[in-house]
């Protein structure tokens, strides 16, 4: 039986990642257990370094990262053992079967073999890829093979899982299914994730951060977003009435944070 | 201004698209190394020069005897097989690679004209690919033995274009009669095969009827002169065109044309077709596991091994190198044999052949476990630290060198303790130190760019061979002397150092 998160599933304090020009830059950002947490952005944001230093892929320069926790930077290893990391890009080997594949991940995080078992069968029947559980993965479409890796990322009954714009190869249905699948997996643990969707952020995220140059700028749900928005159009006086959807919204806060700057 | 579409202005594309490559290969991305490598290929070309020179003073004068025909041809043959297995391999990249092929298809173009000039670029390729190395002594020849020598390039020409028409003709059979989805393993098979076949059949010749490994003693033997043909058969035209014979030079060059222009007036029609069934093929290869899995209970280290290893057994490119291993391996094991019965010093011959084969699988080996990791984020993103990760992936290279290694190493020792001893521990040092020059300079790929390796690090590349020739030159010594076996180990261990000392991370943290 796993122990339960702590009130706040992951926590980041003052992250900091320059490489030739500042990517994060000051970082404050807290998910809650449970909760399915949406960080937008425009391309060069610092979206995906800021999730790649959380998946302990990219050390940062300064800062501090919780996990469950865990002080993911003093003790990794314990913190991967409770995080998965699904990016854009599957992480699959072409030699192997969707279900081998599942072998080997669940190898990799120490899983019970007859679990591990139970588990891979159940994803995947839920995402559709029972089928061709036992077939090598270099024949498979880009849907697939994204199904394929986000099996391999749950397979281990993470408590949080980081998500670096996961729906972009997949179809309509295909893209249902990894949310339903999402929901149910991630019930009782704590999910971020960057999406250009903005539709799917709407529908899916609890709560949502905008990210620009680094920093978080505005933070909150999509109603919280929506008010702010409007309030930066009133104070600007701009005509309209403001943010009617989250991409008005986002467009706005992204607008207001590079006039700022 | 050239007419679009024609193969004329193919041909101009395909050229700037092969230099620009060429410029990438040997840069490595990296413009302001051009000056560089202008300057390391001249002097390779002057030292090359100098070492010709001074090897082909007796042949300069030489005439169309028989035995002298009996050795041009069979250099002739071997590097026509290497060009023809070269060949094969540019053959089924030509039909595999995807590419431009989808914008060339989707367009209104005749695209047989595209592939004929592909199939020529194949020729004109491997022809070039030979000019490093012969050259500088055809150059050599001229100088001291007369213009007659200058024939020998139309003879590479001629071979280039037969050595294309050959593979496309064969990749292009293998296509229809085993079908898109194993062509590209059997191609590459059979490529391998064919470059190896001639040296190793001349050196178990060469085994069998004198006890060593050298080839030239079967090709002056009597046995095999009184076997050949009479000096004016048309077998040796290939020969006399090399010795300067004008007329076998224009029939060879006019046959060379033959060839490729029928091999390309026959595959250049299919040549899409088969690309788009190769295409279909990736699509539909669903190959299922035999039965059914049943998860095991394991350790990271061991899931990371296990991995591994299924990797490599599914690895078309291992597949085929194991294979011409073990066909380089044949010489030294029936060397093994005939050592048996007639108890002679052999073993002496066997022990560096061994060595070198395996560092340089090894090497290879090293290289696919550690930077072709194509899954690298999931590996990072596991609970596991980093070096017990690289653990495991050495674990798997030093694995399958005692798999392939062992069963020869017994049979040695059956033969002989101390040849046998020198010879394991040898392997053991030269696959740790191929292994060792990988993870000092991995960096992240796929597996899929196995063939482009060298490309990331020369450094790398020529470290790990002279690596290789250092300790199996330390074995071969050490069989006979132990002592003087420091001398070829000391200079081994300084390759390594100066690796170490040249590899990216080192250099970054200086």
């Amino acid at each position: 039986m796993l122990a339960p998160l702590p009130p706040c599933a992951l926590e980041i304090r003052g992250l900091v990642k320059r490489f030739e020009r500042p990517a994060v830059d000051g970082l404050d950002l807290a998910v809650r257990a449970g909760e399915f947490y949406a960080l937008l952005g425009p391309n060069g944001a610092g979206k995906t370094t800021t999730l790649r230093m959380i998946a302990g892929l990219t050390r940062p320069d300064a800062g501090a990262i919780h996990v469950a926790g865990i002080d993911a930077l003093a003790d990794p290893v314990a913190a991967k053992r409770v995080m998965a990391w699904i990016s854009d890009e599957p992480m699959i080997y072409d030699k192997l079967t969707p279900r081998e594949y599942l072998e080997f991940v669940a190898g990799l995080w120490g899983v019970v073999p007859a679990l591990a078992q139970m588990r891979a069968q159940e994803l995947l029947d839920w995402l559709d890829l029972a089928a061709h559980a036992d077939e090598r993965c270099e024949g498979f479409s880009k849907g697939m093979r994204q199904k394929a890796a986000l099996a391999g990322a749950l397979v281990h009954d993470p408590r949080v899982i980081i998500l670096d714009e996961p729906l972009t190869l997949l179809d309509a249905g295909s893209a249902r299914q990894v949310k339903n699948v999402l929901r149910e997996r991630g019930a009782g643990g704590a999910i971020i994730m960057t999406t250009h969707i903005l539709e799917v952020a709407e529908r899916m995220a609890d709560r949502i951060g905008v990210i620009a140059h680094g920093r978080l700028i505005a933070e909150g749900t999509l109603e919280e977003l929506h008010r702010q928005a409007r309030r930066m159009a009133d104070d600007a006086g701009a005509a309209g009435g403001g943010a009617a959807t989250l991409e008005d919204a986002f467009l706005a806060l992204v607008a207001e944070s590079a006039a700022a700057a | 201004m050239i007419q679009p579409g024609t193969a004329l202005w193919f041909a101009r594309h395909e050229a700037r698209l092969a230099w620009r490559d060429w410029i990438a290969m040997m840069t490595a991305g990296r413009r302001e190394r051009l000056w560089k490598v202008a300057i390391g290929f001249a002097v390779f070309v002057i030292l090359m020069h100098a070492v010709a020179y001074s090897v082909v003073g007796r042949f300069a004068g030489a005439t169309a005897d028989k035995p002298m025909l009996v050795a041009i041809t069979a250099s002739l043959l071997l590097s026509w097989l290497l060009m023809a297995s070269q060949a094969m391999e540019s053959m089924t990249r030509a039909f595999y690679a995807r590419a431009d092929l989808d914008l060339i298809l989707a367009s209104p173009v005749a695209v047989h004209r595209l592939f004929a000039v592909r199939i020529a670029t194949v020729a004109l390729s491997v022809a070039l690919m030979a000019l490093p190395l012969a050259a500088p002594f055809i150059d050599m020849l001229v100088v001291r033995g007369g213009w007659r020598w200058f024939g020998a390039y139309g003879v590479i020409a001629a071979m280039g274009a037969a050595a294309a028409a050959f593979a496309v003709v064969l990749t292009a059979a293998l296509f229809h009669a085993c079908g898109p989805k194993r062509t590209r393993l059997v191609a590459q098979v059979v490529a391998a095969v064919v470059g190896a076949v001639f040296v190793i059949g001349v050196q178990v010749a060469a085994i069998l009827s004198y006890g060593t490994l050298s080839r030239g003693d079967v090709l002056r033997s009597s046995a095999v002169l009184a076997l050949a043909p009479d000096v004016g058969s048309v077998a040796w035209w290939p020969a006399r065109a090399v010795l300067g014979d004008g007329a076998a030079l224009a029939a060879l060059l006019l046959a060379g044309a033959v060839l490729l222009a029928g091999a390309i007036a026959i595959v250049a029609p299919r040549f899409a077709d088969y690309t788009m069934a190769a295409a279909g093929a990736v699509g539909s290869a669903a190959r299922h596991a035999r039965t059914a899995l049943a998860f095991r209970q394991t350790s990271p280290r061991r899931a990371l091994r296990r991995k591994e290893w299924t990797l490599l057994r599914r690895d078309p490119w291992l597949v085929s190198q194991t294979l011409m291993q073990m066909l380089y391996l044949v010489p030294p094991a029936v060397l093994l044999w005939r050592g048996f019965s007639s108890g002679g010093g052999a073993f002496n011959l066997l022990v560096p052949v061994l060595v070198m084969a395996a560092g340089q699988l090894a090497g290879g080996l090293a290289w696919l476990t550690i930077s072709g990791e194509d899954a690298p984020d999931l590996v990072a993103t596991a609970p596991i630290a980093a070096r017990a990760i690289l653990r495991a992936k050495v674990e798997a290279v030093l694995g399958i060198i005692a798999l392939v290694f062992a069963p020869l190493v017994v049979v040695l020792a059956a033969a002989s303790l101390w040849h046998a001893l020198v010879t394991g521990i040898a392997i053991v040092i030269t696959a740790a130190a191929a292994t060792a020059i990988q993870l000092w300079f991995r960096s992240q790929a796929k597996r899929s760019q196995f063939r482009r390796r060298q490309v990331s690090s020369r450094v790398a590349t020529f470290a790990e061979a002279f690596s290789s020739i250092g300790w199996a030159g330390a074995a071969a010594v050490a069989a006979v002397s132990l002592p003087l076996a420091v001398i070829p180990a000391l200079l081994a261990l300084a390759v390594l150092a100066g690796a170490r000392a040249l590899s990216p991370r080192r250099r970054a943290n200086a």
